[in-house]
């Protein structure tokens, strides 16, 4: 079965589940606890994972099923590049019941059971192996997130929630026509066997437009990222957190899984849609940004920014690219999730999300200022922090594949740390202009644990990569085969320089004896 | 002859049942309610052990005049047995305003027999028998509630128009009589293979249009909900469930099996009622304030679903309509059981959608129960009604009417926004007036078994057998 010897990805969702279950029975703060301890026995499980994925090994593994269910089967199982996401949802997931501790105050049991709910839900995308299986998880998350914006977002909750719900609904519908079609022609249902399929070239093109409705939206890319401001503003904190660290990470995700092994020709023919949108992404929203007034709208449109990084490095048909994307949406997650929280620290203590409201934090809050000056630090892609790590490769690969579009997106970077840096110093330095604001307490311990750890892991991201990088090698490897043949002419033409003449050759320096 | 009375047993037990079940009421009167609703289930429920072709493939009776074949047998079945809950839904409902009266398990058991009739009929004139038994049941229903401006309204105008597509419907099927010399299924499709000229061209739009008119697809929709609104709940209940799973089991027979070599002549007219069914019955629904017209507009939008399956023309397009249809009952009578259970604390049936505000704090059992069924109706997985488009796209992606399961896939959208609306008054909203809560054990029991197969259990459990049947079910019709 697999080398741990039980049905562990089965166990991993239905884990969340019983524990939902069990939260809707259960008093407040006993749905708290619940909620807690089975986020942590998952995060438990999801290390004996890691621990035990053999890099290098076969493909995929700890591969269950199929079980026949009749239109589709059950059938799980994962390569490094899902590990790694299976890894970011089990990390975040106890940091967001944590971060919604004392905030969330009424309907406890119900949202506690929406957020494991939705946790079994993103481990089901991650290791689904197979189509019509991975469309059921993929939709079915858009029920407890519905439910979370709209009962504990702020003002606008209703009008987020439904747009959030209506946009994704409509674009995973397009992609259920083309999964429809893909397996009326294939006769299977089975992911790694379609990932095998040739699919004729004009059709590939329509189903790559489906599919990419679905991705497209959900990524989110310029023009149809607008449901995210909105979403991402009403949310509850942690709701701000799931979303920007691993919903948006599932367009990437089915890019990476659908869009580029299944259809490398459509994929390199319509590639000018990818880098235009995400140019377009890269510099307009990063604008958009700079004037913001809300912290956590200005931080919903660095993740349209941010993400435009993850298309433009997967589309570069290069290695670099693409592992650059991979390690640019983990590290997003982390970093735009600790953002979140950081926002939702201080929306806490006073109620505003208004940049003007706060200043001179540093002053009366330290240990916050540091951390966020970590992860501002990290957004900007500082090197040793994460985002550099992703950011740096996905240029790299970018750059190969069309240095406009590489020059176009570095100017992204520029401003980044323009909309960060002002962020940061507005927030952090000066004085404070209010007197509530600067009475507001410094992080408590249950704060300070959840941003320490997620602080910790950028750090070992930045300085340390390759424990990241290493399980998704061999994928990336196996894609790069697969889409190779239809790769588009780099403009870089970069070529090796002659080989260093070896060193027996060269002639003897000085002297002889 | 005996293998003429074996096949048509369900129905012939089912007259004998409601004849003496009349006789009963007659004498005995309003207080053997109970009594006699129980014998009616139990007549439903023996009809449906009795139906043929279940194991075998049955056969046909009276010379082709009636069809006992598999696709009857799972039609009938779920028709009886949706018969059956309905009747049970009504009982308790009628009985807080002393509306009870024995005539209603009748009536429920004739329009069963014209049902059976419908889903069997092989021949124009025992479609329009089965048709008309159905209807004037059900026309009496509507107005069950005499004293009541809405109901008899409702009866009324359910008659009126009602009337009016019997007449369409007979107008069509005289057209093709004349030009096929036969009101035989088989033999009109014979007629119609060698071309289709303009005379039967006509009778078949006529047909179908009075068919449509049972299924209220748009454009013979405007019936619905007005009578909806003003029928008795359990009535509402009752029309929005079993007659339309006999109407579209009987459409898909007649486009198949009567109008087959016409295919391409009735598919035009199935895409267009199809299309404009989901895009109204989404779009009109959004402004409505009453859950009775609500749901009017949303069985609209799934009749709409179903076509698409029809259009396909296939087996399976014709296992994807059967598929639907029982989902949707299911669905259907779900949703009518907590819609029953929508009581001021006066005891008052309430009928306004802003009363389910924030019903989920003070019914939380309830608000999920409600909330499973619009998801499902939405179409989201892990919700059982996931499926039932699943397998209508499924099969117009197979006859190559990609374009036509694209553009339905995106009007549901526009019916996905008024169920989830729903919801977030279910959820979001502030806490209304709470319920009455009510004591009736049986409507609490079916409601909790129509919602686990709409949940997440039967999503993964059901679906695969209830498919396979599906499919049995219609390769009878090739």
């Amino acid at each position: 079965m697999n080398a741990l010897g039980f049905p562990v990805l089965s166990l991993l969702l239905a884990l969340p589940l019983l524990g939902a279950a069990i939260c809707l029975f259960a008093s407040g703060p006993a749905a708290r606890w619940t909620a807690l301890l089975t986020t942590f026995a998952c995060l438990g499980l999801g290390i004996l994972l890691w621990t035990s994925y053999q890099v290098g090994g076969p493909q995929w593994q700890f591969v269950e099923g199929p079980i026949d269910l009749g239109p589709f089967d059950w059938a799980l199982g994962i390569d490094g590049i899902a590990l790694m996401l299976i890894m970011l949802t089990l990390f975040l997931m106890p940091i967001c019941i944590a971060a919604s501790w004392a905030s969330i105050e009424h309907r406890i049991p119900e949202y506690m059971a929406c957020f494991l709910l939705m946790e079994t839900l993103m481990i089901g995308v991650f290791a689904a192996q197979d189509l019509f299986l991975f469309y059921v998880f993929f939709e079915a998350g858009l029920i407890p997130m519905y439910l979370i914006i709209g009962i504990w977002g702020g003002k606008e909750r209703i009008y987020a929630a439904y747009k959030f719900f209506l946009y994704t609904l409509l674009g995973s519908l397009l992609m259920l026509v083309a999964m429809l079609w893909m397996v009326n022609h294939a006769g299977t249902t089975s992911i790694p066997v379609l990932m095998a399929t040739d699919f004729p070239a004009e059709a590939q093109t329509w189903l790559w437009l489906a599919f990419f409705a679905s991705f497209a939206v959900k990524m989110p890319m310029w023009p149809v990222h607008t449901w995210l401001p909105d979403a991402h503003v009403q949310a509850p904190t942690a709701g701000s957190v799931i979303l920007a660290g691993v919903l948006l990470k599932m367009g990437g995700y089915g890019f990476v899984r659908f869009s580029l092994p299944m259809f490398p020709e459509a994929s390199a023919e319509l590639v000018w849609l990818i880098y235009g949108l995400s140019m377009v992404a890269v510099v307009y929203t990063s604008l958009v940004a700079l004037v913001q007034r809300d912290m956590k709208k200005l931080i919903a449109y660095s993740s349209v920014a941010h993400m435009a990084f993850v298309t433009i490095g997967l589309f570069a048909f290069n290695r670099q690219g693409i592992e650059g994307a991979l390690v640019v949406m983990l590290s997003h997650g982390l970093v735009s999730g600790a953002l979140f929280m950081c926002v939702g620290v201080i929306y806490d203590r006073l109620h505003t999300r208004e940049i003007d409201r706060y200043g001179g934090l540093a002053n009366n809050m330290p240990a916050y200022a540091v951390l966020l000056m970590l992860f501002t630090m990290a957004a900007v892609g500082l090197p040793a922090t994460s985002g550099f790590v992703g950011e740096f490769l996905a240029l790299l690969g970018a750059y190969a594949a069309n240095s406009w579009v590489a020059f176009v997106a570095t100017t992204g970077i520029i401003l980044g740390a323009a909309y960060m840096l002002w962020l940061y110093w507005r927030v952090a330095y000066g004085t404070s202009r209010n007197a509530d604001a600067a009475a507001m307490p410094d992080l408590d311990k249950r704060e300070l644990a959840s941003l320490g750890a997620i602080a910790a892991v950028v750090l070992w991201m930045g300085v340390y990569p390759e424990s990241f990088m290493a399980p998704m090698r061999s994928d990336v490897g196996l894609l790069l085969a697969r889409i190779e043949r239809a790769a588009p002419p780099g403009d870089a033409n970069l070529r090796r320089g002659p080989a260093p003449a070896p060193a027996s050759e060269h002639p003897p320096a000085g002297g002889g004896h | 002859m005996a293998h003429n009375l074996l096949f048509t047993a369900p129905e012939l037990l089912l007259t004998v049942a409601s004849l003496v079940l009349l006789l009963m009421a007659a004498w005995l009167g309003d207080r053997s309610g109970w009594l006699l609703t129980w014998l009616g289930v139990l007549a439903l429920i023996g009809a449906a052990l009795l139906v043929p072709a279940v194991r075998d493939e049955g056969g046909t009776a009276f010379g082709g005049l009636f069809i006992a074949d598999r696709f009857a047998a799972f039609a009938k079945i779920l028709v009886f047995l949706g018969a059956a809950v309905a009747m049970l839904m009504a009982k308790s409902w009628f009985a807080r305003d002393k509306d009870y009266r024995a005539e209603y398990p009748v009536l429920i058991l004739f329009s069963s027999i014209g049902m059976g009739m419908m889903v069997s009929a092989g021949d124009l004139l025992t479609l329009y028998v089965g048709l008309e038994l159905q209807s004037l049941s059900a026309y009496v229903l509507a107005s069950f509630q005499r004293f009541d401006n809405r109901s008899a309204e409702a009866g009324l105008k359910y008659f009126v128009l009602g009337a009016l597509a019997s007449g369409l419907l007979l107008y069509g099927i005289t057209l093709l009589y004349g030009f096929t010399g036969t009101t035989l299924f088989e033999g009109v499709a014979a007629g119609l293979g060698d071309g289709i000229s303009q005379g039967e061209l006509f009778g078949l739009v006529f047909v179908l249009a009075g068919i449509a008119f049972k299924v209220s697809a748009v454009p013979f929709h405007m019936w619905t909900p007005d009578v909806y609104e003003g029928a008795p709940t359990p009535v509402t209940a009752f029309f929005a469930s079993a007659p339309k799973v006999a109407a579209m089991a009987l459409l898909t027979r007649v486009a198949i099996e009567g109008m087959g070599p016409a295919t391409e002549e009735w598919r035009q007219i199935v895409i267009f009622s199809a299309l404009a069914s989901t895009v109204l019955g989404g779009v009109a629904a959004i402004g409505q304030r009453n859950i009775k017209r609500l749901l009017a507009y949303s069985s609209i939008n799934n009749v709409g679903f179903a076509l698409i399956g029809l259009a396909a023309g296939t087996r399976e397009g014709a296992a994807s309509v059967l598929f639907y249809m029982a989902v949707y009952l299911v669905m259907t009578l779900g949703t009518f059981l907590v819609v029953l259970r929508m009581r001021d604390g006066e005891g008052k049936a309430v009928e306004s959608i802003d009363s389910l505000s924030g019903l989920s704090r003070t019914r939380p059992g309830l608000a999920l129960a409600m909330a499973t069924f619009m998801f499902s109706l939405a179409g989201i997985p892990p919700l059982m009604g996931f499926w039932p488009k699943f397998y209508v796209f499924q099969a117009a992606v197979q006859a190559d009417l990609a374009w036509l399961a694209a553009i339905g896939i995106a009007t549901s959208v526009i019916g996905a926004f008024y169920y989830i609306k729903i919801v977030k008054i279910l959820y979001a909203d502030d806490p209304a007036p709470a319920y009455e809560r009510q004591r009736e054990w049986v409507g609490a029991g079916l409601l909790v078994a129509t919602a686990l197969i709409v949940s997440p259990v039967g999503f993964f459990l059901l679906t695969g057998p209830l498919h396979t049947l599906a499919t049995n079910a219609a390769s009878s019709l090739f």
